[in-house]
């Protein structure tokens, strides 16, 4: 006898919500109407006339079994390792999502009058107040969504930075320069102020090339800098001070990506670096939750002289025991977000600094690096490892060795899903032919960052064995690889009635 | 130390070698030292009450709406499955979230009457700003027309993200006696427009002649942009869709996302077929595989920044896909019905609060326009101080004075009353602005 998978099988094949819905399924109950119904003042051509048609129409079970369903198909943090390069993917902290459903601050609307909102304005203080000491940098907004926004508005910082100082002459200063191993974030940013942009080659070490930028910098229109530190190789720039002074003395500020900032908690800080101005991702370095795509959030952190710039309402301290917002800072670059921002988000990024406490910050920073290096050293004979240097919480690989079997970075990455493990981030960065960008992040012990240097190892065993193995993988998913080609040919965006 | 050793390395210091080490910090941080559970809960317990306004019954809208969350929200959205994944990179372990985000895009296309949507922006504020960048994109004009009668944070992000887009905002004014903006709107526009952007029902409340719009900005060439920071309109309202709009944005809050001091929310932003390759942020779309099984992936990927870089339709990479997943709930669980009665009875008992107090001595409504769920009140005293009595002494948050953002107006206020006002709730608000 055979056993085969049933492929029917019913929580392998949920339909869409738009498929399942049958006319008159209710999933809701409200109040009846308990104030006389009256003929609303809203004249009829402002009222709809389509009765919702299409939406969905079913009970309450229906929802909870549509959804746990579609949830197993999901991987996620809580069911292991997620290597994924540049993303931080770490625990998140159960008691930390507890903090942001307290009443107190779950049903607090962002326009309640400053006085009746002082414990949510504290929040904020203080998550600033901890984020200036791990950064160096004082002059912080957390109003960013996201790390992108923080980019921007770290961006338009310094557009109105120099606007302020140079005046009329300021037009000529309008070149960012970004390392070729950056995130795409970073150039979408610059232009979104009104930079255009120079591209920084990276050396054989994986480093910021000086010459290369002392050239750029030569010519006197550069702005800025935009610099990942660690890089995106896992690298960290040890000419970071010379990189700041020599853009510094060319007349331009260092901006600083801190996607990266899970490898320098509590052991260095971009403000003593010489850098001017710095984002923050509190959804990758302080742990809260990539929910599938978002919320982030993306603090804007600054030097003292950048701080005037910085979105309004900025929150302040008014006296020892109460807060206020301040929205006289008549050189602000105006706000990026109505309210204050992912408000939900910092409480739980300062839930993490308080249950870590200074020493366990430094602690969960050395352990992202000792797990990154572990895995370096574990993998280092079977793939290979582009740049010499050490790297700190993250390390690329590439599929050098294999591609000569015709097994690819994706192949190896689709494979690894087998071993049940997620992918690391592949093809990024972009100046790594066949990038794989491993970074483990504290939260994962010995015994499994060894099943998953075992789980690569065979791999790259199979790549030379049996490569249509691996270039079949995932085996054992719901679905194997999808067309993504013909997905975006024609594409198919929405669900509609047939 | 064994993993130390395991890479030769003798103390974990070594492990910052490559750190210079005069950049190095030579001393603990100077934040606080490691709380426990139960000291953390207190901590936080005692800032949370510290929040009066969070216990008050409310009438504040403006953007940010008290609505009924079914349980069954958080309960999902809580699942480790959904809430401590990634970015759906690797479509055959990250279906669950693909096809929610599918249905998050039906859903608000359904609603807003549009024919493509997005995976979420950031919020309104921020959907309407990338709606004024793509409006620009795809007419390759530069002068941008917004109603005054927008929410004036909206427009203050607007103002911030355009500031180097060489993009012309101007602003056409409300009218006194309605509380609309579309006539001064249309006739703003000339042949240099891009795009009139009007928020319905706008930041006074009063709903605003979409399809006279569109006529007008089409007559130009120009697009209209239509923002809804209450999106539980849409239950009732005409879609903007409907009535011709080019890019519809909104908040999506109203849709089953707590308060929470503003955030997080989640933008909504759709657009016309035609426009899709302009459209800003994540798309997903329906795929297969070998084998001929549905699945849904990223697509139209070359649009990022990832791909794109500096020329891509805008800089977003992180979105709301958590908050998009609970929107996608609620929308789910209340179903086409009870997004209708919602919206009805938000409709009912806001029209019942602005009979009643407009019968208050000394209390009118200044705008005779028609209105959703929030109206303007006209005081007999200066708004804020009224306020302040009425959540001091009645427990009530009754409102937003509107002297916030327009200095002018000292005596009024904006009322947003919801379906989970009881009658009981709005008849106490009408007795403290009488009794006050």
């Amino acid at each position: 006898m055979t056993i085969n998978k049933v492929t029917t099988h019913i929580s392998q094949n949920e339909q869409l919500i738009f498929e399942r819905s049958q006319t008159g399924r209710i999933g809701y109950r409200l109040p009846a109407l308990d104030v006389e119904e009256v003929d609303l003042n809203i004249p009829s051509e402002f009222r709809r006339d389509d009765d919702l048609e299409g939406m969905p129409e079913v009970s309450e079970v229906d929802v909870i079994r549509h959804f746990i369903r579609m949830s197993t198909w999901n991987y996620s943090i809580d069911l292991g390792m997620y290597p994924l390069g540049s993303c931080t993917m770490k625990y998140n902290s159960r008691l930390n999502e507890r903090v942001a459903r307290i009443a107190g601050f779950a049903n607090l609307h962002p326009l309640t009058d400053e006085h009746d909102a002082q414990g949510a304005l504290e929040v904020i203080y203080e998550l600033q107040q901890h984020l200036a000491e791990i950064t160096g940098l004082p002059g912080i907004s957390l109003q960013p969504a996201a790390g992108a926004h923080g980019e921007m508005t770290g961006i338009m910082i310094i557009r109105a930075f120099l606007d302020a100082r140079d005046g009329a002459a300021a037009s000529h200063r309008r070149t960012m320069l970004i390392p070729d191993s950056a995130h795409g974030t970073n150039p979408a940013s610059a232009h979104l102020s009104g930079f255009s942009v120079k591209t920084i080659r990276s050396t054989a070490e994986g480093l910021t090339d000086l010459e290369h930028l002392r050239e750029l910098c030569a010519h006197g229109e550069v702005a800025g800098l935009m610099l990942t530190n660690p890089n995106t190789l896992g690298l960290f720039e040890r000419n970071i001070k010379q990189i700041c002074d020599i853009v510094h003395e060319a007349g331009g500020l260092v901006y600083m990506d801190g996607a990266n900032m899970n490898a320098l908690v509590g052991v260095a800080r971009p403000g003593d670096m010489g850098v001017d101005v710095i984002h923050l991702n509190l959804h990758k370095t302080f742990s809260t939750p990539h929910g599938g795509g978002g919320p982030g959030c993306g603090p804007c952190c600054c030097t003292k002289e950048l701080a005037p710039f910085l979105p309004v309402p900025r929150i302040v301290k008014a006296s020892d025991t109460t807060y206020r917002l301040d929205y006289n800072q008549p050189k602000s670059i105006g706000r990026v977000k109505a309210f204050f921002g992912n408000y939900g988000m910092m409480l739980r990024a300062l839930a993490y600094t308080l249950t870590h406490g200074n020493d366990g910050l430094r602690e969960a920073t050395e352990a992202a690096v000792l797990n990154a290096r572990y895995v370096a050293a574990g993998l280092v004979e079977d793939y290979e490892k582009p740049f010499t240097g050490s790297p700190m919480h993250e390390v690329v690989f590439t599929d050098k060795r294999q591609s000569r079997k015709g097994v690819h970075t994706l192949d190896i990455a689709k494979r690894l899903i087998d071993y049940g493990f997620h992918p690391m981030t592949i093809y990024f960065p972009l100046i790594v032919q066949g990038a794989m960008l491993i970074e483990p992040t504290e939260s994962v012990g010995r015994q499994e960052l060894d099943q998953f240097v075992a789980a690569m190892k065979s791999i790259a065993q199979e790549a030379v064995e049996n490569p249509e193995l691996v270039l079949n993988a995932p085996h054992d998913t719901r679905i194997g690889r999808l067309d993504e080609a013909a997905a975006a040919r024609k594409p198919v965006l929405r669900w509609k009635p047939s | 130390m064994e993993m130390l050793e395991a890479i030769g390395l003798g103390s974990a210091e070594e492990l910052f070698d490559s750190i210079p080490q005069d950049l190095r910090l030579q001393r603990p941080l100077n934040t606080p030292a490691a709380l426990s559970e139960i000291e953390l809960l207190h901590s936080f317990e005692q800032m949370g009450a510290r929040n009066s306004g969070a216990r008050r019954i409310s009438f504040m809208g403006g953007g940010a709406y008290s609505h009924y969350i079914p349980t069954i929200v958080d309960h999902i959205l809580s699942r480790s499955e959904f809430f401590t994944a990634y970015t759906p990179y690797q479509p055959e372990i990250s279906q669950g979230t693909l096809q929610t985000i599918f249905e998050f895009q039906t859903l608000v296309c359904q609603l807003t009457g549009m024919e493509v949507a997005n995976a979420s922006m950031y919020d309104g504020s921020t959907a309407m700003a990338e709606a004024v960048l793509m409006a620009e994109r795809v007419t390759k004009r530069s002068k941008v027309v917004a109603s005054s009668a927008a929410h004036p944070q909206y427009l203050e992000v607007v103002r911030t993200y355009v500031q180097h887009a060489g993009i012309h905002l101007e602003l056409a004014a409300f009218d006194e006696t309605t509380g609309q903006s579309w006539r001064a709107l249309a006739n703003a526009i000339d042949d240099t427009t891009a795009a009139l952007v009007v928020q319905s029902p706008n930041f006074f409340g009063c709903i605003e002649d979409l399809a006279g719009l569109a006529d007008a900005a089409h007559a130009k060439g120009a697009l209209l942009v239509v923002a809804i920071t209450e999106a539980m309109s849409l239950g009732l309202l005409k879609s903007p869709g409907a009535c011709g709009a080019d890019i519809v944005v909104a908040e999506g809050q109203s849709f089953g996302v707590p308060l929470s001091f503003g955030g997080p929310y989640v933008g909504l932003f759709a657009t016309r077929e035609k426009y899709a390759r302009q459209i800003p942020g994540r798309l997903v779309g329906e795929a297969y595989d070998k084998k001929g099984r549905r699945g849904f992936v990223l697509t139209l990927a070359t649009r990022e920044q990832h791909i794109r870089r500096e020329k891509a339709t805008s800089n977003i990479c992180t979105n709301e896909g958590l908050i998009a997943l609970g929107a996608t709930v609620y929308l789910e669980t209340m179903g086409r019905r009870g997004v209708q009665e919602a919206a009805k009875q938000c409709a009912q008992k806001a029209a019942y609060a602005a009979r009643a107090i407009s019968k208050v001595k000394g209390y009118s409504l200044p705008f005779t326009g028609p209105f959703f769920n929030e109206f303007v009140v006209r005081a007999p005293v200066k708004a804020t101080e009224l306020l302040r009595d009425l959540g001091d002494e009645k427990g009530i948050e009754g409102g937003i004075a509107l002297s916030r953002f327009m200095p002018d107006r000292q005596n009024d206020f904006l009322v947003c009353v919801t379906e989970t006002n009881s009658r009981k709730q709005i008849d106490a608000l009408v007795e403290g602005l009488a009794t006050l």
